[in-house]
């Protein structure tokens, strides 16, 4: 036997070896994990929040945003607004191209901005709405129109709206555009399995190429919060989003890996039926002080701890307490169950009152609302949760079959994004049917206005009348986490919950 | 036979015809706007509309019906309305993938089930038995979803033995692709090879009692020989009709496995196409399994043929 032993060493040094060389060519190669998977690939289709992580690394924007909400350049170097707020005028970068090979210019960008308008299936025409043409000034500039002055289409252009798809490739692919998307960004697409990856590949031309350190991304959805865990515990993925807040504690226990966070710019609420059709004819959309109630019978620190181990930021405000549009004056209330049950004797329910919230029929709301549920119990409010499968949710909720709803929003760069469609009389989101000239004047001012501060003046002249009427009830602010191997360096959190692959790469 | 199967086949059509009628008028029942569903935060009413024309949502229900049924019998199913991708390249994607799975857990099924059902059927009331029924039990009993986590997180990240999730085409890496399949395969197969050994058992136990049996034991045949030739070629025939009904359920997707082992087959596709009100989706794929069903049944019924001579003369 014991010849055999050499042959069996030099065998096992042959697989180490072997195996070495796989993991270095897998080294640069990226394999992040999705909570879902992403609906068409086409920017002016698209839909889903994951769908723009995998634009992050596929397609660039006209400009980008930092972790501070602070606008800055991609595509375009520079812009200037006209005196009267009226045009936009946009330097564009030189020497950019795009994956097939098209150039980018002002050409590009105009045919970008007329396919997001026009085209049939484009969901971006409400947030390009306000521009009514665009004139190519130069190569590399292009002056942007505008119906009027507009003080969120930067944020636009930082999103989706601002995407710039090669012109070619989107003449010639039409709607089926998503099934091949040609960008310029860093990564070229080069394969998608439904529900199981999608693989881009380095792009050898691409403008900022020396910020990027990987040959290819791996995209692989993930649903199951606890495989995804697993899957980066044994190395079979690299990085994931959307760590569970239950499972902070074990990936931060792990050496292996490094945990990030950034509280995310959108909310999670109670929206109340104050008018929409015959249901919201009732106590709890008649009377803003069983609302108030409601609010105030809510500890909303205890519920970020108890369902979420704390990891979330509790909130009141369509913006969370970090932003720089947050209403100070109007801090995350106490609880107060006395005020609550004042309130609703003074509303004429000494004795409380039920209410029926309709609740998505997934883990996380239904802890939440049980939770809710308890306390409101002890300002005699008893809650009663419908749970309904989402699509059900959201018809009913749209139609006005529903008292109170449980709902929330994943959040925009801009404020005007997290609270002018839910508020304003006739908004394509305001399901709760809220109508209030002092409200919709200031948010619509707030479009308008020139200045930050006549802005942060206006979304807070509004806050004072939505304080009172409280027919939306925030309750919590979610936070990002991202978990990843902690070889993987350079990665920055933002709170849009993208990520962004520049700068990024494996330690030596 | 061949009288046999054509009859099987015939009933076969007018079948798929009522399931496809019925799974498209269920799904119309369904509270809730495929096109509400696929806005999701961007709700433009005017492009909602237009979509809805597009993809001729505003039509009477037998129109849409008639108009599926007839682009489905030139083999087009449709396209996905959240990816744009046709069903037909959808399906065409997932069927190996599912094919693959369900072998797989049916092959573990079948090398645990059968053998344990004939042992512990020879072995009647003794420890055998006895372990043999608290094994199948368990395997009945155990969730799939906590079984997978299970061994994710001891073979996967204990361990480091096999992937934790995801699947490799056994055209890209056959190796690779039995070593990802080889957890959720066993999970599946596990929970299928008690109700196996528990049929496997009883057709045994049935046969073995039967007279020709003893004179097989009285002609002195060995004990060997009348167990696995004699008794269990009879008790073949359930066992294989229960492997055909298994069979067509694994093809309709293993929805909890393939969802904790992350593997793009037919149960997760149509479980998020049924929450997404993905109509063209999930009719394309019920009506693909309701055909491999058919299918299926009629292979047993084939198989019938081959293993009970007394059927032939039909």
């Amino acid at each position: 036997m014991k010849h055999l032993k050499p042959t069996l060493m030099a065998a096992l040094l042959g697989a180490t070896a072997l195996g070495l060389s796989a993991n270095e060519v897998a080294a640069k190669d990226l394999r992040i994990a999705l909570q879902s998977d992403a609906d068409v690939l086409d920017p002016d289709q698209s839909r889903t929040f994951v769908g723009r992580i995998v634009y992050a690394s596929l397609c660039d924007k006209l400009v980008d945003i930092t972790p501070d909400l602070e606008i800055i350049p991609q595509l375009a170097t520079a812009w200037q607004v006209s005196e009267d707020g009226t045009a936009v005028t946009l330097q564009l970068r030189e020497g950019v191209v795009f994956h097939d090979g098209t150039p980018f210019n002002a050409e590009a960008v105009a045919a970008n901005i007329e396919r997001s308008k026009t085209m049939d299936e484009s969901r971006r025409k409400s947030e390009l709405a306000s521009i009514t043409s665009t004139e190519v000034t130069g190569e590399y500039e292009i002056k942007l129109l505008l119906a009027g002055p507009d003080a969120t289409l930067m944020a636009q252009l930082a999103d989706r709206a601002g995407m710039m798809v090669s012109p070619t490739a989107a003449a010639a692919a039409g709607v089926d555009f998503g099934l091949n998307p040609v960008c310029s960004g860093a990564f070229t697409f080069a394969e998608r399995v439904a529900q199981d990856k999608i693989v881009l590949k380095r792009f050898a031309d691409y403008w900022n190429a020396e910020a990027i350190a990987f040959d290819s991304v791996t995209f692989l959805p993930i649903p199951d919060t606890t495989v995804r865990l697993a899957n980066l515990q044994s190395g079979d993925i690299d990085m994931l989003e959307r760590l569970a807040a239950t499972d902070l504690s074990q990936a931060q226990a792990d050496a292996n890996i490094t945990v990030a966070d950034a509280v995310s710019l959108g909310y999670q609420g109670i929206t109340f039926n104050v008018g929409n059709g015959a249901k919201g004819d009732n106590p709890w959309g008649n009377d803003k002080r069983l609302r108030q109630a409601f609010s105030y019978a809510i500890d909303r620190d205890a519920l970020n701890q108890v369902v979420f181990e704390g990891a979330f930021a509790a909130g009141n405000q369509p913006f969370p307490p970090t932003s720089p549009w947050y209403y100070a004056d109007y801090p995350v209330p106490a609880r107060d169950v006395a005020k609550a049950k004042a309130l609703l004797a003074e509303a004429g329910y000494p004795d409380g009152l039920q209410l029926e919230v309709q609740v998505p029929n997934t883990t996380v709301p239904l802890q939440l609302m049980q939770v809710v549920q308890a306390m409101v119990a002890e300002a005699g409010i008893e809650l009663k949760i419908v749970s309904k499968e989402f699509a059900t949710l959201l018809a009913d909720q749209s139609a006005g079959d529903f008292t109170a709803s449980q709902i929330g929003w994943s959040g925009r760069v801009d404020p005007d994004g997290n609270i002018h469609q839910f508020v304003t009389t006739g908004a394509g989101l305001n399901d709760s049917h809220f109508s209030n000239p002092v409200v919709d004047e200031a948010l619509n001012g707030a479009r308008v206005a020139a200045s930050t501060a006549d802005r942060k003046a206006a979304y807070d002249a509004a806050r004072d009348v939505l304080a009172d009427e409280s027919p939306l009830v925030y309750l919590y602010h979610q936070t990002w986490i991202w978990a990843h191997n902690s070889k993987l360096e350079g990665f920055t959190a933002y709170p849009d919950g993208m990520i962004r692959l520049e700068g990024v790469s494996w330690a030596d | 036979m061949f009288l046999f199967l054509t009859r099987r086949l015939l009933i076969a059509v007018p079948t798929i015809l009522l399931i496809s009628i019925f799974v498209f008028a269920l799904q119309k029942l369904l509270p809730g706007d495929p096109l509400l569903v696929l806005a999701g935060e961007e709700r433009d009413p005017q492009v909602l509309e237009l979509l809805r024309e597009k993809y001729r949502l505003n039509d009477p229900l037998v129109v849409q019906y008639f108009t599926w049924v007839t682009n489905a019998l030139q083999g087009d199913l449709g396209i996905s309305l959240r990816t744009n991708q046709p069903v037909s390249e959808l399906i065409l994607q997932k069927l190996p993938v599912t094919l693959q799975l369900a072998a797989m857990s049916m092959l573990f099924a079948l090398t645990i089930g059968v053998p344990a059902g004939i042992l512990s059927a020879y072995k009647k009331g003794s420890l055998t038995d006895y372990i043999a029924n608290v094994i199948a039990l368990s395997g009945l009993s155990i969730p799939n979803f906590w079984l997978g986590i299970m061994l994710i997180l001891l073979v996967s990240v204990k361990w480091q033995l096999l992937p934790a999730s995801g699947y490799v085409p056994l055209s890209e890496d056959f190796g690779q692709s039995l070593r990802t399949m080889l957890m959720p395969s066993f999970v599946l197969g596990t929970a299928l090879a008690a109700t196996m050994m528990r049929h496997t058992r009883s057709a045994m136990l049935s046969v073995l009692s039967a007279d020709y049996v003893h004179t097989a034991r009285a002609k002195g045949l060995r004990e060997r020989r009348v167990v696995l030739k004699h008794a269990f070629r009879n008790a073949l025939t359930p066992i294989v009709t229960l492997t055909a009904l298994l069979f067509g359920e694994l093809v309709a997707g293993a929805v909890l496995t393939e969802q904790i082992f992350t593997i793009p087959g037919f149960g997760k596709l149509v479980v998020d196409a049924v929450f997404n009100r993905d109509y063209a989706v999930v009719q394309g794929i019920v009506l693909v399994t309701a055909v491999g069903f058919i299918f299926m049944n009629l292979l047993a019924d084939a198989m019938y043929f081959i293993l009970n001579p007394r059927l032939r003369g039909l």
